[in-house]
């Protein structure tokens, strides 16, 4: 997996700790968008051609391609169903998250 | 150095081109038509190498120099009455963001009724923005503010937008005999801008001018001022730094004439208070114990170092050239709470005069005075037809030109 | 020029872990445009969606340099960011501006104005969601005729938005600007090579991108590709270039596919009666007949 990660961020202990003026360093992700979904997709790698058209068109950017097989960033995705939807052999399945986990 | 007769707005245009800023972006205005001008004609000539943008509008002038300033080059932009207005919401995004931006402002009135000539509404309606803001006395002045401006600006604790004010046509019009450093003296004193905490750079990635929810916003703005308050110390110490490798400074952020031992002083800012140390010192001469103060920053406020001046007045006078409507002189306003908050307990008289370049004569000044005196004596000038009724009877309206 | 595909566009992330809404279109023509354009990009945003859901300290979304606006001014600080870049010497980089339709063909109209004016060195995206959908959903000038929005309601005196889209593209054009261009989310490709076709521009860009908004068109929100796909193939939008003076239409289909389809998917349209879906495709046709006869060749 090939994806932004997660910056442990600390609260600024003073006033004066904190950044100046309305600044922040970019490539800066204190927390995650998994618990948005509630349906999770799930590639059927016997049927993914490789098209790449999930990566493509992911308005989240959660479909790493740089291993053998494509790859989901559930940390990110949002459970929107584009890259389902936009799937030509229908390899991509919405599985309803499970309310515990 | 050069000495040239040159009016207020050329001697800012001077200040400017010996400040280098990387990028002009302005609009015309008048009265501050001629520090455009001059800036772009200094551009032509290659004096100046700058970027010029001939920019749509003011709020454009403004965000054109944010955009200037988040990358870590030197921003400069002048405007006026309107045009300020017009830029409002651009202020408090460049204090926020902690841009070391600095404006020229030729003070003018506000429509309506329209009129282009000066007085202090339109920078008053700015206090609150989050920008220093100096307001200076003559064309040396100017010039010299321009030079101190970015280095007040640009000092890593302070990082905050500077606005330097001029008295529309009575200073920006007005020819004085003005030394105007060289170059090499200016490089002495003031260094290449160096911004590293909030700028984008290929170095380390920033994202600028972000949301703060609740959660935290409130600390993002304890920070501004608390270090806005503390900017007091670097002004005094540029100012001084000035003065030293240039022969001429301008006291901080007021400057005290006779004030020791005087019962009544007068609070000026501005180009009003060259007229006002002339009839000071003529009533001095007199042997009336008077004195004057020109104040010179209105933010960061000068609380310690104006109740210190103030402490043995028994009437202090505060001369504003703009009214905040429903209330009184917005200096005024801002000198009677210092006074409150250091205990004090002068009377206090609040002269309204100059809006839409009515002038401010010498008898004016005389007349301030003399009201003064009169205040020093008894409760209040009762009989004065220029005074208003109560609960407003501290405010003098000068030079109207009918009863109220 | 090489073609850009999902094969050989880059598999780095360079806007990640924002907060817009799943299936948000706007966010995809973003997210594509950064990995275009690469990590030496100052990107410029104004107040609006994007913006929202990017920079909430402390959670930045952008990986590369990025600065939020005033709502009227991206057009004046990309532009700022540009001439800043160029004084200090610091060179291949790009200055670029995404805002949205309001932040474009309405408050931002003249900031953009003087930047294509001056030739700025920036590229200006129009990602265009046909509403004011940060603040709930409201009428901009970019809001097509019969839309249903919460300033726009749809009853028994209106049909919703009683104007036709502000002709953006156009009004960009008539500037004489390097390069303008139309997209959608719908023909990706198409969008991406505009994209790349920007960064060799010399002078102002603009590229409008169509991209839907689940929230306020009232659709699910897998359907966003699909959905801005058809928009074009039934007409009612189009891909568009404006080089060297000259338009040229990318797309021209001999058949549209039926208005009514596309706009029975969204909420935003399910009022229209019949008269009204004519209307639209009045509009659409006059609005074609115009574009063939004047930009094919």
């Amino acid at each position: 997996m090939n994806r932004p990660k997660m910056v442990n961020f600390k609260d600024p202990e003073t006033v004066r700790d904190y950044p100046m003026g309305a600044t922040c360093d970019s490539d800066h992700l204190t927390s995650i968008n998994a618990g948005w979904r509630t349906f999770r997709p799930v590639i059927d790698q016997e049927k993914c051609i490789k098209c790449m058209r999930c990566f493509l068109v992911c308005p989240d950017g959660v479909i790493d391609k740089s291993g053998d097989q494509l790859e989901i960033d559930y940390d990110f995705c949002k459970g929107c169903g584009v890259c389902a939807h936009e799937c030509k052999p229908k390899a991509i399945n919405m599985v309803k998250e499970a309310i515990n986990g | 150095m050069a000495r040239r007769f040159v009016s207020g707005n050329d001697a800012v245009a001077e200040g400017v081109r010996l400040a280098r800023p990387h990028v002009i972006s302005a609009y015309p205005i008048t009265p501050q038509t001629i520090v455009v001008e001059r800036l772009s004609e200094f551009v032509e000539d290659g004096s100046l190498q700058s970027i010029y943008m001939h920019v749509e509008s003011e709020h454009s002038a403004l965000a054109a120099a944010m955009g200037v300033s988040s990358v870590g080059a030197r921003a400069f932009t002048a405007t006026s009455s309107q045009g300020l207005l017009y830029m409002a919401e651009n202020l408090p995004y460049a204090s926020g963001a902690r841009m070391p931006i600095v404006m020229m402002n030729a003070n003018r009135a506000l429509a309506t009724p329209w009129n282009i000539y000066g007085d202090q509404m339109d920078s008053m309606f700015m206090l609150n923005s989050g920008w220093i803001q100096v307001y200076v006395e003559d064309a040396q002045e100017a010039l010299d503010m321009m030079i101190q401006a970015y280095k007040i600006a640009e000092d890593p604790k302070v990082l905050t937008p500077f606005m330097v004010n001029l008295d529309g046509f009575v200073l920006t019009h007005t020819y004085e005999v003005v030394d105007i450093p060289t170059q090499e003296e200016v490089d002495a004193f003031l260094p290449p801008i160096n911004l590293s905490e909030n700028i984008m750079s290929m170095e380390a990635p920033k994202s600028l001018c972000i949301t703060a929810g609740n959660n935290y916003n409130m600390e993002f703005k304890i920070k501004q001022n608390e270090e806005m308050i503390e900017s007091i110390s670097v002004i005094e110490q540029v100012d001084a730094a000035f003065e030293k490798q240039f022969g001429r400074g301008y006291n901080g952020l007021l400057e005290t004439v006779d004030c020791e031992d005087a019962d009544v002083i007068l609070v000026t800012t501005g180009s009003i208070t060259g007229t006002a140390r002339m009839v000071q010192k003529t009533l001095r001469a007199e042997g009336k114990k008077v004195g004057l103060l020109k104040l010179r920053y209105l933010r960061p406020f000068p609380t310690k170092a104006l109740t210190e001046a103030l402490k043995n007045a028994k009437v202090v006078g505060v001369v504003d050239k703009n009214i905040s409507f429903g209330y009184e002189g917005t200096i005024f306003t801002n000198v009677n709470s210092a006074l409150m908050q250091e205990g004090a307990s002068q009377k206090v008289d609040n002269f309204i005069c100059g809006l839409g370049g009515r002038d401010v004569t010498k008898e004016n000044i005389h007349e301030m005075y003399e009201k003064m005196l009169v205040h020093l004596e008894t409760s209040a000038d009762v009989n004065d037809a220029n005074v208003a009724s109560k609960p407003q009877d501290r405010i003098h309206y000068m030079n109207v030109r009918c009863a109220l | 020029m090489e073609r850009i595909t999902a094969r050989n566009l880059t598999n780095e992330e360079l806007f990640y872990g924002h907060k817009a809404c799943g299936g948000c279109g706007e966010s995809l023509a973003v997210r594509l445009a950064m990995k275009i354009l690469g990590e030496r990009t100052f990107a410029s945003l104004p107040a609006g969606c994007m913006s929202a859901v990017s920079f909430i300290y402390p959670n930045m979304a952008f990986r590369t340099n990025a600065i939020i606006t005033p709502f009227a001014s991206t057009g004046a600080v990309a532009a700022g960011v540009a001439a800043g870049l160029q004084a200090l010497g610091i060179k291949d980089t790009y200055s670029v501006g995404f805002a949205g339709d309001g932040g474009t063909a309405d408050i931002g109209l003249q900031a953009l104005s003087g930047a294509i004016d001056r030739g700025d060195q920036i590229i200006y995206f129009c990602n265009d969601n046909e509403a004011y959908m940060n603040t709930g959903i409201q009428k901009s000038g970019l809001t097509p005729f019969g839309t249903k929005t919460t300033t726009s309601p749809a009853g028994a005196n209106l049909p919703g938005s009683t104007t036709m889209k502000k002709n953006m593209f156009e009004i960009v054009a008539a500037h004489d600007i390097a390069y303008a261009a139309t997209a959608s989310v719908g023909y990706l490709e198409d969008y991406m090579m505009k994209v790349e076709k920007a960064k060799s521009v010399k002078g102002t860009s603009y590229i409008h991108v169509l991209a839907p908004c689940p929230t306020g068109w009232g659709t699910t929100s897998e359907i966003t590709i699909s959905l801005a796909k058809e928009a074009v193939d039934c007409g009612l939008w189009y891909l568009a270039e404006y080089e060297d003076g000259e338009f040229k239409l990318n797309k021209n289909p001999k058949e549209f596919t039926p208005v009514e389809n596309y706009v029975k998917k969204q909420g935003r349209f399910k009022h229209l009666k019949d008269a009204e879906i004519k209307q639209l495709e009045a509009a659409r046709d006059k609005k074609w007949e115009k574009m063939r006869r004047n930009w094919v060749k």
